[in-house]
């Protein structure tokens, strides 16, 4: 199990590395400049270039920027020239994160639950409205979802705030929004996979012990079927960390997006970088946790001696 | 089987549908036969008979629905199991009879330790401890022969041979005791060696123990070597039962006596072919009328096509279902004198 870590650990690493060795490279060919205030001279524009170290090799950059990443440091924003790219990160991720969380939580909970009613009640009323749900969630954008929640919940009947985030009423509606794809393919998938699980031999030989049905499903069904759900919590997380761009902007939430998307824009190479690797390193680490997660659940792909 | 031994299970005309969208399908139909306490019962047929239906019917296994009962009655030491709440029938279930499936390989849960699985069998049974329990499950997996029980006690599924996980199953079916198992083609999925290692277990459980055994199969072999009293199951009817010698020696069944001649033997001489049964089983989903053997058997006769066999009482536990038996039948070699009929 140590190794199998180990291994998952370096491969992240590398990840990552040639992550940000990509994002360097492109980011450079793409076109325009950083400095295009108009009111700038020539004279400015060289000695800011100088400053951020443009005028050198682009190698030479290359292993300077790599030196200041292996210390945590992202360097300064070439947009919000006053702030490093860590302190735009430290007062935008704590949003970012609170509402990603609240998605992720909102969706696998709702998701599993759901996907085990669906599944227990087959074919009666409460699995309809399950399919019904995981139908809606997969066909609906999230930004349109976004809007819909804003324009019912907030303006039809004003029950709750259209934007910002300012405590618990807040973060309900964009959470929803943002969940409500996951939650649904989430139930999709344990849906699926519980009455595949059902038709197992082992559950008539647990049956066949003289177990109650809620064991059963407990003990025996829900174990087995929530592999394929794990499976997809990697991408899931990648799939809500998107989505927190589009939801972000649609409710005015200061989050990490803004920046990110603004970043590209404006040929901020520093904040892009710095963008780029933040997000990786959590995708990456989510994806590390997931694994071993799995390793943890399913005693088959556990590899080696405990 | 000189005296006879106290009525264990008794099935009494047992039929048994499943709904499908293609209509209904008559898995058993009118099945009756009874357990005696300690002795060992087959069940032969090939597959699609009715064979696995009817045994999960003893425990009400089978998924409802789309399967139901049509009628019957099933008694297990006089009480009907029909008429059983799912909390008496849960009592009933591993801790008085026991039930070992097909395949080992599908029929363990994969993320649970094999020794947890034993012990499972005692959840809800009120009387022990935890230890105990762990206790129990120890021993009842030196019994069934896994050496170093302690160390497969954590194991997982996975880590274990397919002859290792049939000993588990036969370890859960039997670790609260129970007074019948039935086993569902146990050794179907098992090499011969390991078939043979499983089968003589079961005849050693059953001297120690005392179990009762309902042995499934489609081997005759296997019957041979280890039943007292067999029941041949076609189209989802028994079309003949008794003792062993008396399937294997006085056969009264065309059925019953073309699975005989599909079988090599080592007196089999190399290029004589073996003589299969022609033809498939019959649809279930629309049975026929008469004998359902008929459309099959080299004896047909017209009333075998339009009239369902009775039942011709042989012996004292000889009886069959073919019209072959009767009075003004043509003499054949399944036709008994009336002497040897008693």
């Amino acid at each position: 199990m140590t190794k199998y870590v180990i291994k998952r650990v370096i491969a992240a690493i590398l990840t990552l590395w040639a992550l940000v060795t990509i994002v360097f490279f492109l980011s450079r060919l793409m076109p325009g400049e950083p400095f295009t205030n108009p009111k700038l001279t020539p004279q400015v524009i060289e000695n800011m270039n100088k400053y951020y170290g443009f005028d050198k090799p682009l190698i030479v950059q290359y292993f300077q920027y790599m030196g200041n990443l292996l210390h945590g440091n992202f360097g300064y924003s070439m947009k919000y020239t006053n702030k490093t790219v860590n302190y735009i990160i430290g007062q935008t991720f704590p949003f970012s994160a609170d509402l990603g969380i609240r998605a992720l939580t909102l969706a696998i909970s709702f998701g599993l639950v759901l996907g085990i009613l669906a599944a227990r009640k087959r074919g009666t009323k409460i699995d309809f409205f399950c399919v019904l749900i995981a139908i809606i969630g997969t066909s609906i954008p999230d930004f349109i979802m976004g809007a819909l929640l804003q324009y019912f919940f907030g303006i039809k009947w004003g029950l709750l705030p259209v934007a910002l985030y300012k405590g618990f009423k807040y973060t309900i509606l964009p959470a929803t929004a943002l969940a409500f794809y996951t939650l649904a393919s989430v139930s999709r998938i344990m849906r699926a996979s519980m009455l595949e699980v059902t038709s197992q031999d082992y559950i008539k030989t647990a049956r066949s012990k003289g177990l109650s049905e809620a064991r059963i499903t407990i003990r025996h069904q829900i174990r087995n079927a929530i592999m394929p759900v794990m499976t997809i919590l990697g991408p899931t997380v990648a799939a809500v960390l998107t989505g927190t761009f589009v939801i972000e902007a649609i409710f005015a939430i200061p989050g990490m997006g803004k920046y990110y998307v603004e970043s590209v824009n404006n040929n901020d190479y520093s904040m892009i970088l710095g963008m780029t690797m933040f997000y990786g390193i959590f995708l990456v680490t989510a994806n590390l946790i997931v694994d071993i997660l799995y390793g943890v659940a399913d005693p088959r792909v556990r590899i080696g001696k405990k | 089987m000189a005296e006879k031994r106290e009525t264990l299970l008794e099935l009494k005309n047992v039929v048994y549908s499943f709904k499908t969208y293609g209509g209904e399908v008559k898995a058993v139909r009118d099945v009756s036969f009874d357990v005696r306490a300690g002795e060992v019962l087959g069940i032969v047929g090939e597959s699609g008979c009715g064979k696995s239906v009817t045994a999960q019917c003893i425990l009400r296994l089978n998924p409802e629905p789309p399967g139901f009962f049509e009628g019957g009655e099933i008694f297990y030491k006089g009480k009907d199991i029909l008429k059983m709440s799912n909390k008496e029938i849960r009592k009933i279930r591993g801790g008085e009879i026991g039930f070992v499936f097909q395949d080992p390989m599908t029929s363990l849960n994969p993320t649970m330790k094999v020794g947890k699985q034993i012990m499972e069998v005692f959840v809800g049974r009120e009387g022990y401890t935890k230890e105990e329990v762990k206790q129990k499950a120890l021993e009842i997996m030196k019994l069934v022969g896994i050496s170093d029980s302690e160390k497969r006690f954590n194991q997982y599924p996975h880590e274990l041979s397919g002859g290792m996980k049939q000993r588990i199953m036969i370890a859960i079916a039997l670790v609260s005791r129970p007074s019948l198992i039935i086993c569902d083609e146990p050794t179907t999925s098992l090499d011969v060696t390991i078939e043979a290692q499983i089968l003589e277990l079961l005849l050693e459980l059953r001297e120690k123990l005392g179990t009762s055994i309902i042995m499934i199969t489609h081997d005759l072999g296997v019957i041979a070597k280890i039943c007292d009293r067999v029941v041949v199951m076609y189209g989802g009817k028994i079309v003949e039962k008794g003792t062993v010698r008396e399937i294997y020696y006085k056969t009264a069944h065309p059925y019953t006596d073309g699975l005989m001649h599909s079988i090599a033997r080592l007196e089999t001489n190399r290029g004589e072919k073996l003589s299969p049964i022609e033809g498939t089983p019959p649809d279930l989903f629309a049975p026929p009328i008469g004998c359902p053997f008929a459309a099959r058997c080299d004896y047909c006769m017209d009333v075998c096509n339009q009239y369902p066999p009775e039942e011709y009482q042989l012996s004292d536990e000889h009886t069959t279902r073919c019209w072959l038996h009767h009075e003004n039948a043509p003499a054949t070699k399944f036709k008994r004198t009336k002497g040897e009929a008693k």
